[in-house]
């Protein structure tokens, strides 16, 4: 398994780092991991495509008559399959890794409810990042670049790849600066249990934060879209 | 059912230009217009049934989408049910029906039945009536036996079916139907057709559509337009376009080899292209087989149809 892979490779890295790197000890770094694994899924982690493929057909034209509003519809949509695979392809990494190692997990209630409305907000920001790239479709017929160009620098700033805390301090001041770390570092951390007291309302909120200004930026390009642009198709 | 004798539709010089961009050599690109409505006015009233014909290209989708705020006019003004579509569309939407025959709008993987109570949620229909529309266009369009089907499994005659009900279950005022009867069999058109008279029999519903069949317009609309090349070349009822247009019919012949003009017993020669000629004749006084048979007698034939009505009109009109 892929979170395997990962986990092996920040032990090396805590261990090459005298059993200690930023801070982070080889329990963080493995917990890590696999909690970022089980986040992948459902924050859409993947790519998201299915809004592009409309418009490139045309189907879209059944979404903007319906007397719906287009970015609810869709994140309706989003949330429900985004539960589902919280619950299938979320939980089993965890399961599979607390077999072989000792995971950290939170220790209280509250660090619990913290996470839990941390992956919501992740999920809905991983949302609003891909409906944005997806309308891209109704201005370069081919946006499945742009969701790529999204997955790839997801993985890298989001700490997809290795933990954010890894970065030398500028690029993590970056990375921290862009919404992506709100998808997968920062719901990560909050498990970690290093968001304690109120940091823990401060990482909320700035993910929230994004989640509105993501959204918004969606709005803008449909509206712009709706007006300006073209329905493909008889 | 609407209550007052505001128009369904007021279209007043309406205009949609496409630019599109195609390329020319390595980096130059030409930027054409393409008018795909060029200035099109018409008045549709509550209750009247309209066909809107025209050639593929013609305008009839664009003008569609643009009825129902999908597609904002480059030009003119446009009111849908007192509306301006594009900045109400979602209003609208709850106030009229839409099928575009090429599309769907239920769920793929849903059954029929699901469907159905999915847009009774969107629609925020009420309940009782929800039903009471369910069970007779169930029974009107005979869809009992596929209810259960997923949309995935239907035919296209079946999906068709409840496409239309899907478009009317939430009572609109107007339907808008882009090629409703688009690849259906004579049962299924037979089906849409007496629904859709039905409909505008017993409830007043006002019902706008396009279609490449003159046939559907005959037995629905009392009223046609077509248009050709963006700009409405004829609108009128359709008694008066039959008598006008009607009893003359064009037959095409492919000759073999290019020949002067046939003389066939009954009939003109319109148009000589090399092999191909056109042959114009009286319905009521010649039929079509004598003019095939004295056209075979005169000379060696690679191929022959006769093109109907309308497209007599898009000749004249073009
Ligand atoms: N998205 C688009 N971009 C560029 N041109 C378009 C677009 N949509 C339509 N057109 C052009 O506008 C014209 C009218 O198209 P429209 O789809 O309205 O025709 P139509 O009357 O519905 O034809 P059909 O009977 O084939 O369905 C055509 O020349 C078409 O090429
Ligand atoms: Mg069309």
């Amino acid at each position: 398994m892929f979170g395997y892979l990962r986990a092996y490779i920040l032990i090396g890295v805590a261990a090459a780092g005298g059993g200690e790197v930023a801070g982070w000890d080889e329990g963080l770094m493995v917990t890590f991991a696999f909690i970022t694994q089980s986040l992948l899924a459902g924050t859409g982690a993947f790519g998201e495509q299915e809004l592009a493929e409309r418009i490139r057909s045309g189907d879209v034209v059944v979404d903007l008559y319906r007397p719906v509003d287009v970015q609810l519809w869709w994140l309706a949509s989003w949330s429900g399959r985004s539960a589902y695979t919280f619950g299938s392809r979320g939980i089993p990494p965890m399961l599979l890794g607390a077999v072989v190692f000792d995971l950290r997990v939170p220790p209280d209630a509250a660090t619990w409810i913290v996470f839990a409305l941390s992956v919501v907000l992740a999920s809905g920001i991983g949302f609003a990042i891909r409906f944005a790239a997806n309308l891209v479709a109704f201005w370069l017929l081919d946006s499945r670049g742009v969701d790529q160009l999204v997955t790839l620098v997801l993985t890298f700033f989001g700490g997809l790849l290795v933990p954010i805390v890894l970065f030398p301090p500028w690029l993590e001041a970056v990375a921290r600066l862009l919404p992506f770390a709100a998808m997968a570092q920062v719901p990560a951390e909050v498990f970690l249990g290093l968001h304690p007291g109120r940091g823990a309302l401060t990482a909320l909120a700035t993910q929230l934060a994004w989640f509105v200004a993501l959204l918004a930026l969606g709005r803008v390009m449909l509206g712009a879209a709706t007006r300006k642009v073209v329905i493909q198709g008889g | 059912m609407a209550s007052t004798d505001q128009p369904a539709i007021v279209a007043d010089h309406l205009e949609k230009t496409f630019a599109v961009r195609h390329r020319a050599g390595r980096l130059r690109r030409h930027r054409i217009e393409v008018r795909a409505v060029d200035g099109v006015s018409f008045r549709v009233d509550p209750g009247e049934m309209v066909g809107y014909l025209g050639p593929n290209g013609a305008g009839k989708s664009t003008t569609i989408k643009m009825l129902t705020g999908i597609l904002t006019p480059s030009g003119g003004s446009l009111a849908t049910l007192g509306l301006d579509p594009t900045r109400h569309r979602t209003e609208l939407a709850q106030r009229i029906g839409v099928v575009f025959g090429q599309r769907t709008q239920l769920w793929w993987d849903l059954p029929l039945a699901d469907s159905f109570e999915l847009l009774h949620h969107v629609y925020r229909t009420d309940r009782r009536r929800h039903e009471e529309n369910l069970g007779s266009f169930v029974e009107l369009l005979d869809m009992s036996s596929f209810m259960l089907t997923p949309v995935r499994q239907l035919s296209l005659g079946q999906r068709m079916r409840g496409e239309l009900t899907a478009a009317l279950l939430h009572d609109p005022a107007l339907v808008v139907l882009d090629e409703p009867t688009i690849g259906l069999d004579i049962v299924s058109k037979l089906a849409v057709r007496e629904f859709l008279v039905n409909l505008n029999r017993e409830r007043g519903t006002t019902v706008l559509l396009t279609t490449h069949d003159l046939d559907d317009v005959e037995h629905l609309c009392q009223r046609m337009m077509i248009i050709d090349h963006g700009r409405v070349i004829h609108d009128g009822g359709v008694a008066e376009f039959k008598s006008t247009y009607g009893t003359h019919r064009t037959v095409v012949v492919d000759l073999v080899d290019a020949a002067p003009p046939l003389d066939v017993l009954g009939t003109m020669v319109t148009r000589v292209d090399g092999p191909r000629q056109r042959l114009r004749f009286d319905r009521s006084t010649t039929t079509a087989a004598q003019v095939i048979a004295g056209i075979v007698e005169e000379a060696a034939i690679s191929d022959l149809s006769i093109e109907d009505l309308v497209r007599q009109v898009y000749d004249a009109g073009g």
